[in-house]
């Protein structure tokens, strides 16, 4: 049924649209939220006033960052009932309690105590303020959880029974903390705070470059670069141990990464090549011997399962294999980057005017890591919807293509629109920040009297 | 109806009171601040900006009870919530890009360059009306069954173009409560033009929904019910006549710097909202469409409904009260909007 065809098509593109539109912005405001946090602690420890500065021009960030969040949040929350009835008719049982969850635990809590976070600073007391601050940071850290906790069921599904078809749950603990989300919810966490490692360490080197010799441009310049060194090699680890669990759950997704089409033991590990599903091989394929059974199941020569074992059952390999490769392939260079940029920092202060120009250049680095990583995972996943429980095609709507096509131009055009005009925003603040008055420094606003910041040390 | 005793019985009950709660919030919370963006045509540049701070902590809280109304609807009702949904999938594709639209334009305007600012602010009225239209064509088709002759598809533009004056009219009164001077002066003539057409509409909805319905029909217009329900229409006229009295004669008062009663407009809308509200929850029960589908044949199964009841039961107060603890630290009129 060719329309049919196309709906489903289009109803996938428009999906992959919204939530890699959706993604951006969590992925900022999930590690930005405790970053704002340690900026204001550190204020209070120190009194230098110029991590209040930090905290003044990161929040409109984050303001800005958490509003594109949620509009394009609630776009995915009616998309689930828009498009994929089918998995709400077949595991609405376990996904309904986890994303009830997520709103009633983390969107209040964040949307509320954000305008607190945000407008409230002459409102209430600084110990008020502070705390808005860490009920904001922890609601988006819920809502990655709740959000984790149901992607990762869909990857490996656990704690329930299917009576007539139907998806119920029999154990709510083994629901929420399935076999693969400890190493997903970490995997995403850390490449939240790689994101905005290399996000705040990019844009304050830009700003760097243009004058803008402010003391809180270095200060968040060198706590980007220290984030970035410190966690790329956690994430490595983390990444690997996931690789390891992506391996028992999901064997196909694997084979697909690797591009291994043949069931072989002491595997190589394809650099670089063509996969191509119809010859059934890897043109042009640089390889490593032996490297991907080391690195898959830590032993030279275990058996890795080949995608010919799966036939019909396994995801398109090239998509897979190229946005692995890509995800990776930020990975080395945020690690050189780090590396270098902390050995430089370490010894000299401010950075080189290279590492100045390379850090700008790695601004958005994390975005196209992140996306290439779900793209993974998800692509990964297919032909299946909910891993062995319920395919995607079986989930689809029967609205009409047309309809859906309508749609999905529109948003289409509304998230190129927003996406250029957030980009160009984020540097247009940059540029200003250097004008902007300290923060706190102007006349209270009226509201009733509050305590007055903690004094600067002398 | 099953048992209301059994889990089965009662469960789609209470979330249906959880759900009707949240719409209900969110058409008065979020009513309040689409109205102010589709007021923004008539102000000048710094009165934007007042009304913009007006509205400013609280709009996104105000939107999260939209997502879980629909979650509700998503996790409780999942059968309602795929027809109900399919059926209105391009109104609801037309509300998400104007609440896109005027979501970020909220935040872009203040933080653009200057040149940009118009084309924001422009985006901010155009995704409220737009969200404003597309929620009242799709009330239209909720209350005509979901029917698609041309008849209901005319009826449900009439109502688009009410629910945008009913949320004007909220959005007015409530910059009649947040602002002072020549905007608040501003803000009372606006009220007085919404207050009529909210009036139709209102009209429209109660006239038409029991003619389309022998069911609706017979749940009014029977003894002892007529009788009993007759307060309802009676309040909401009487509401509509102490807001006009009041329009009328908060000017005078307001020029002289007199807020007595200033938020009677505002109130007495409210209480319109709910009204209307309580009168189509009461002629659609037990049914989530018309004549097709009750709570009970739409329900998820009771132990997933009983997982959430918990959650809601402990978490809603909580979330009721620091709402309240932010609407107060806002209290009073509007100051600039300002991070630090």
């Amino acid at each position: 049924m060719a329309s049919g065809l196309d709906a489903l098509l289009l109803a996938r593109i428009q999906f992959a649209a919204n939530i890699s539109f959706h993604i951006l912005f969590p992925t900022i405001t999930i590690a930005l939220g405790w970053l704002l946090l340690f900026f204001k602690l550190r204020f209070n420890a120190t009194g230098d006033s110029k991590w209040m500065d930090a905290y003044g021009f990161w929040v409109k960030v984050f303001a800005l960052s958490f509003a594109l969040g949620v509009v394009s949040g609630i776009t995915m929350s009616f998309q689930f009932g828009t498009n994929w009835p089918g998995f709400m008719n077949t595991v609405g049982n376990i996904a309904g309690p986890l994303l009830a969850y997520e709103v009633l635990t983390a969107f209040f809590l964040e949307a509320t105590f954000l305008g607190i976070m945000l407008f409230g600073y002459r409102r209430v007391s600084d110990g008020i303020h502070t705390l808005a601050t860490v009920l904001v940071a922890v609601g988006t850290t819920l809502s990655a959880f709740w959000i984790l906790a149901l992607n990762s069921w869909m990857h490996t599904p656990a704690g329930f029974e299917l009576r007539d078809g139907v998806a119920h749950a029999t154990d709510w603990w083994a629901v929420v903390f399935n076999p693969s989300f400890p190493y997903r919810f970490a995997h995403m966490m850390l490449a939240s705070f790689l994101t905005v490692a290399f996000l705040v360490a990019g844009v304050s080197a830009w700003r760097w470059r243009r004058g803008d010799r402010a003391p809180a441009v270095l200060a968040t310049l060198r706590t980007g670069v220290a984030l970035g060194a410190t966690l790329v090699p956690v994430q490595i680890l983390v990444g690997d141990l996931h690789g390891l669990n992506a391996l028992e759950h999901q064997p196909a997704k694997v084979a697909a990464i690797e591009a291994i089409w043949e069931t072989e033991r002491g595997a190589a590990l394809t650099l670089f090549g063509f996969p191509d599903e119809q010859a059934r091989t890897t043109h042009a394929a640089v390889k490593i011997p032996k490297l991907a059974s080391l690195i898959l199941t830590h032993d030279w020569n275990g058996e890795l399962r080949g995608l010919n074992e799966f036939v019909d059952e396994h995801p398109p390999v090239a998509p897979v294999f190229w946005a692995f490769r890509l995800m990776v392939g930020l990975g080395v260079l945020m690690l050189l980057v780090g590396v270098w940029g902390a050995v430089r920092l370490w010894r000299h202060p401010e950075p080189s005017p290279a590492l100045a120009r390379v850090l700008v250049g790695m601004s958005f680095s994390g975005w196209v890591a992140v996306l290439a990583g779900w793209y993974v995972t998800e692509i990964g996943r297919q032909p299946w919807l909910v891993q062995g429980v319920l395919s995607a095609a079986e989930a689809a709507s029967a609205v009409p293509a047309p309809t859906i096509g309508v749609s999905l131009a529109l948003y289409l055009l509304l998230y190129a629109v927003l996406t250029t005009a957030y980009v160009r925003v984020v540097f247009y603040l940059a540029a200003q920040a250097r004008h902007a008055a300290p923060f706190g420094s102007r006349g209270r606003a009226e509201g009733p009297p509050v305590m007055p910041y903690v004094q600067p040390k002398a | 109806m099953p048992e209301l005793t059994s889990p089965e019985g009662w469960l789609p009950l209470a979330f249906l009171l959880v759900m009707g709660l949240a719409m209900l919030a969110y058409v008065v919370l979020d009513g309040f601040d689409l109205g102010v963006g589709l007021l923004f045509p008539g102000a000048d540049d710094a009165e934007k900006d007042r009304m913009i701070a007006s509205i400013g902590p609280f709009w996104d809280t105000n939107e999260t009870w939209l997502v879980l109304g629909v979650g509700v609807l998503l996790v409780a009702f999942p059968a309602a919530h795929g027809v109900i949904l399919g059926a209105l999938y391009l109104p609801v594709a037309l509300m998400l890009a104007g609440l896109i639209l005027r979501g970020v334009a909220f935040d872009f305007r203040v933080k653009a360059r200057a040149v940009h600012k118009s084309h924001w602010n422009r985006a901010f009225f155009l995704g409220s009306l737009l969200a404003a239209l597309a929620q009242g064509y799709m009330l239209g088709l909720l209350v005509m069954g979901f029917d698609t002759s041309m008849g209901a598809h005319l009826f449900a533009l009439l109502i688009a173009a009410c629910l945008v004056a009913g949320y004007a009219l909220l959005g007015a009164t409530w910059l009649i409560i947040k602002t002072d001077g020549a905007l608040q002066r501003r803000a009372v003539r606006w009220a007085q033009g919404a207050l009529w057409w909210t009036a139709l509409g209102i009209v429209a909805i109660s006239v038409a929904t029991p003619l389309l319905s022998e069911r609706i029909f017979a749940k009014w217009f029977n003894l002892p019910y007529l009788v009993l329900l007759a307060p309802i229409p009676l309040s909401t006229a009487l509401l509509f006549f102490i807001v006009a009295r009041s329009l009328r004669r908060l000017p005078v008062r307001l020029a002289e710097g007199n807020e007595y009663g200033a938020w009677v407009p505002f109130a007495g809308t409210v209480g319109i909202f709910l009204l209307a509200f309580y009168g189509l929850a009461y002629s659609l029960f037990p049914y989530l469409v018309i004549d097709r589908l009750t709570i009970w044949e739409a329900a998820a199964a009771p132990e997933s409904l009983l997982i959430i009841f918990v959650g809601a039961v402990v978490v809603l107060p909580m979330i009721i009260g620091y709402t309240v603890f932010a609407y107060r630290v806002f209290r009073g009129k509007a100051a600039d909007l300002r991070y630090d």
